[in-house]
């Protein structure tokens, strides 16, 4: 397959390297840190506002952290010795730590977390149901049935210790993949101490936009009323992150134009040309710019709860499209160029093969598929009319 | 050409002789070869580099390089007049094949070689998740490729443009300086084959090898030295323009 | 005692993380191969395998010992730093076996032309010509022997 190459690209550099899927990957990872804190707004911060998404953030968050490695597995030229990775991790390879960080994440704050807000409901569960799903609750519980008022005491301070400590890592989580290209010093488009700081906004913003977007569609399947005081609050968070995400953005570009070092005018030129829609029109323009203004209409204007509702719907979409943009341009933009500043390559997308777009979008549908399941097994809201949970509410 | 049968009784069995010591597997079992006893490097001299592509060629059949990939490639630098940030460069097919007749007349014009730079302080070992691709103690960049997940950290990191991945193998590949010729006594293939002499293979632990007078009284130049890789592959007559 | 009474399942949790992690450390005194982490962080059994890896060119001192009236004749002439290779190909496995690996006869017309076809970015004291306009289409090797190419040195070899 003939690539064309305008210009002169040093003869390796010509095939890009991470494709898609590597696009994919710190989208999935920032939607999860963006839950995540969120979710540790109402339990630390005590924004009861927020209360009704606390345990769809959770669940979301692992449906993604769970997704997350599959794009990289897809990716490897041997994913059968990724394993390598956690028998001999380089110490100086952020890559190789980022493996540790995940773990951590995954185990110690994520995982734990739910399990400790959930444990009473599995209990109960673990009584009240049958068959295969009896089996699945009863070993949920480690054998303990404890779900007297100290236990659950228990539970909530080591959960509010656990969200504590989880801010850090959720920073550290999405940080680090951040890290990840900005520690790259052959490559000025990734090389930049702003880099892990950028990332983690946007995956904020990302994660907030997904959850409320999520919420929204599930009290509307559910036909349960939406609290309006909920997603105005988690708007407002939404509208704060955003704009410090874009002045982050911002500081980076206008930093580079002033500077214009010796890459400035390649890496101009590409944005002007092959980067230009997914920089300039969908992330900037549809993706940054147009969800801020409409989020901060709201936060001047009396606007009905209907209306209010379809700006959020559409804000958040935007949003959305917006930051896997960024993921776009930060991957595929620093492979467009080559690095002896002298000519641009194109990204050949394939459809139906290991690294193509249809492979993308089944890992993108495929959070869902587990958040959905995920919502069977552990319910996020108390069960009006089954009985199942008899005065069932999140444990604090 | 003729050799009679008397010398072939005397040549054969001192080729065979010779031939064992060359194919003498590991530098363990080489009788004189010691890691300690070398910091490999290579020396290019600009000023003889004529753009034949011999080096290119030799590397990709000692080296069973795939096709569309490059160890070691040319590339032809055009430069007008002052014109330092806008120089024309093309590398056809790596410069395999020499180079078409150029199309701009004046101007400065010439050739760099390039490789792998085997940097002391190389960064893509530093990136490499698993340990498996690492400087040896000898001072050349390796990779493992029984180890190497095929991740591609290590093309990202290296502002050479030197590695690839090999089809093949899905692993990360590149120029070894021929180390499996380097520990045998020999030299690599490009410097084998370079017919000019430009390209030069140094020990820089050896106090005779000729590259200390070199680097003493010439001024030489490496790769984007702002990025402080330690690069051993010094460049004599390495024009400013050089990306 | 009353107070861990009502935490024994965060004991159960912290006991299934130990487990677990007991179960990794064995796994990976399994798994990491054994010369691992010798001379580095890397596998020291991979210098040795790189370095036993096949050669193709024999290099000019394994052609020497056997065509030295060849290196008279070449150390006469200006392609003395030639080596034997640069033009004849890798030639290990003739110098393995010199009675049935036969090297191929070249064509001078491809090979000459490559080092000495003039080119603007050639060094100007390299000797090259317009290949096309220099012999009229003859063959190199019609007038220059290739191991000694002046003019007048020896022809037809």
């Amino acid at each position: 397959m003939q690539i064309p190459v305008q210009g002169f690209m040093y003869p390796n550099e010509v095939e890009l390297q991470w494709s898609v899927l590597i696009v994919l990957y710190p989208f999935l990872t920032g939607l999860v840190a963006g839950a995540f804190i969120l979710a540790s707004l109402e339990r630390v911060f005590q924004v009861e506002a927020v209360k009704p998404t606390y345990r769809l953030a959770l669940l979301t968050a692992l449906a993604f952290l769970l997704v997350a490695p599959l794009p990289l597995q897809l990716h490897l030229g041997h994913p059968e010795r990724s394993f390598e990775m956690y028998l001999t991790p380089h110490r100086s390879s952020a890559m190789a730590m980022f493996g540790f960080v995940y773990l951590w994440y995954l185990l110690a704050v994520l995982v734990l977390e739910i399990w400790l807000d959930y444990r009473r409901d599995i209990v109960v569960l673990s009584q009240s149901t049958n068959g295969w799903r009896r089996l699945i609750y009863r070993i949920l519980t480690l054998g303990s049935s404890n779900i007297s008022p100290r236990a659950l005491h228990i539970d909530e301070r080591a959960g509010w210790l656990i969200t504590v400590i989880g801010i850090p890592s959720a920073f550290l989580l999405h940080g680090y993949v951040g890290f990840i290209f900005g520690s790259v010093k052959a490559n000025p488009w990734w090389s930049s101490p702003l880099m892990p700081v950028v990332f983690l906004f946007s995956a904020m913003v990302s994660g907030i936009a997904v959850v409320m977007l999520l919420y929204m569609l599930v009290s509307s399947m559910r036909r349960e009323p939406i609290d309006m005081r909920c997603v105005d609050t988690v708007a407002k968070y939404l509208f704060y992150t955003f704009v410090i995400d874009f002045s982050l953005e911002m500081l980076d570009l206008v930093h580079r134009i002033y500077e214009a070092d010796e890459s400035f005018r390649s890496l101009d030129f590409m944005v002007h040309t092959r980067l230009y829609f997914s920089q300039v029109v969908l992330q900037i323009f549809l993706g940054t710019l147009l969800p801020i203004a409409l989020l901060g209409l709201v936060q001047v204007l009396k606007l009905t709860p209907m209306i209010r509702k379809q700006i959020y719907v559409l804000s958040g979409c935007l949003t959305l499209i917006g930051i896997f943009a960024m993921r776009w341009n930060v991957v595929i933009g620093g492979q467009l160029f080559s690095k002896s500043f002298l000519g641009y390559t194109t990204y050949k997308m394939g459809f139906a093969t290991r690294e193509g777009l249809l492979t993308a979008i089944v890992l993108t549908v495929l959070p869902f598929v587990f958040l959905w399941a995920l919502v069977k097994l552990l319910p996020p809201w108390p069960e009006r009319n089954s009985g199942a949970l008899p005065d069932a509410t999140p444990a604090h | 050409m003729n050799i009679t049968r008397r010398r072939m009784l005397v040549l054969l069995p001192a080729a065979a002789v010779a031939w064992k010591f060359v194919l003498a597997g590991t530098p363990e079992d080489s009788p004189n070869y010691q890691m300690t006893e070398h910091w490999w490097a290579m020396l290019i001299d600009i000023t003889k580099c004529i753009g034949c592509g011999s080096c290119v060629r030799a590397c990709q059949l000692e080296n069973h390089v795939p096709d569309g990939y490059f160890r070691t490639w040319v590339e032809r630098y055009h430069i007008e007049d002052w014109q330092m940030e806008y120089p024309k460069v093309d590398s056809p097919d790596g410069g395999k094949n020499g180079f078409p007749v150029a199309k701009e007349t004046g101007g400065k014009n010439f050739f760099v070689p390039k490789l792998c730079n085997h940097c002391a302080d190389s960064p893509c070992t530093q990136v490499c998740p698993v340990g498996a691709t690492f400087v040896s103690p000898d001072g050349v960049v390796l990779v493992d490729q029984k180890y190497c997940l095929g991740c591609r950290y290590c093309v990202q990191a290296c502002p050479y443009g030197c590695r690839f991945i090999n089809p093949q193998t899905q692993t990360a590949n590149k120029c070894t300086l021929c180390y499996h010729r380097i520990t045998k006594g020999l030299t690599t293939a490009c410097c084998e084959t370079c017919p000019t002499g430009s390209r030069q293979l140094a020990n820089l632990k050896d106090p005779k090898d000729p590259i200390h007078e070199f680097l003493r009284t010439h001024s030489v130049q490496v790769l984007k030295p702002h990025l402080a890789t330690g690069s051993k592959c010094f460049y004599y007559g390495l024009d400013g323009s050089v990306r | 005692m009353k107070a861990f009474k009502d935490s024994g399942h965060l004991f159960r949790v912290a006991a299934v993380f130990l487990v677990g992690f007991i179960a990794f450390m064995v796994l990976r005194s399994l798994l990491v191969p054994r010369s691992f982490g010798r001379y580095g962080h890397y596998r020291a059994d991979a210098i040795a395998e790189i370095a036993a890896l096949p050669v193709s060119y024999a290099g000019h001192q394994a052609c020497e010992t056997c065509h030295s009236d060849i290196v008279d004749v070449k150390n006469k002439g200006v392609h003395k730093g030639v080596a034997c290779e640069s033009c004849h190909g890798p030639q290990a496995k003739h110098a393995d076996d010199p009675g049935s690996v036969v090297p191929a006869k070249l064509d001078t017309a491809v090979l000459c032309v490559r080092c000495h076809q003039a080119n603007l970015a050639k060094p100007k004291n390299f000797p090259q010509v317009e290949a096309a306009e220099h012999s009229g289409g003859a063959a190199c090797n019609t007038c220059h022997q290739p191991h000694t190419p002046a003019i007048g040195a020896g022809v037809n070899q």
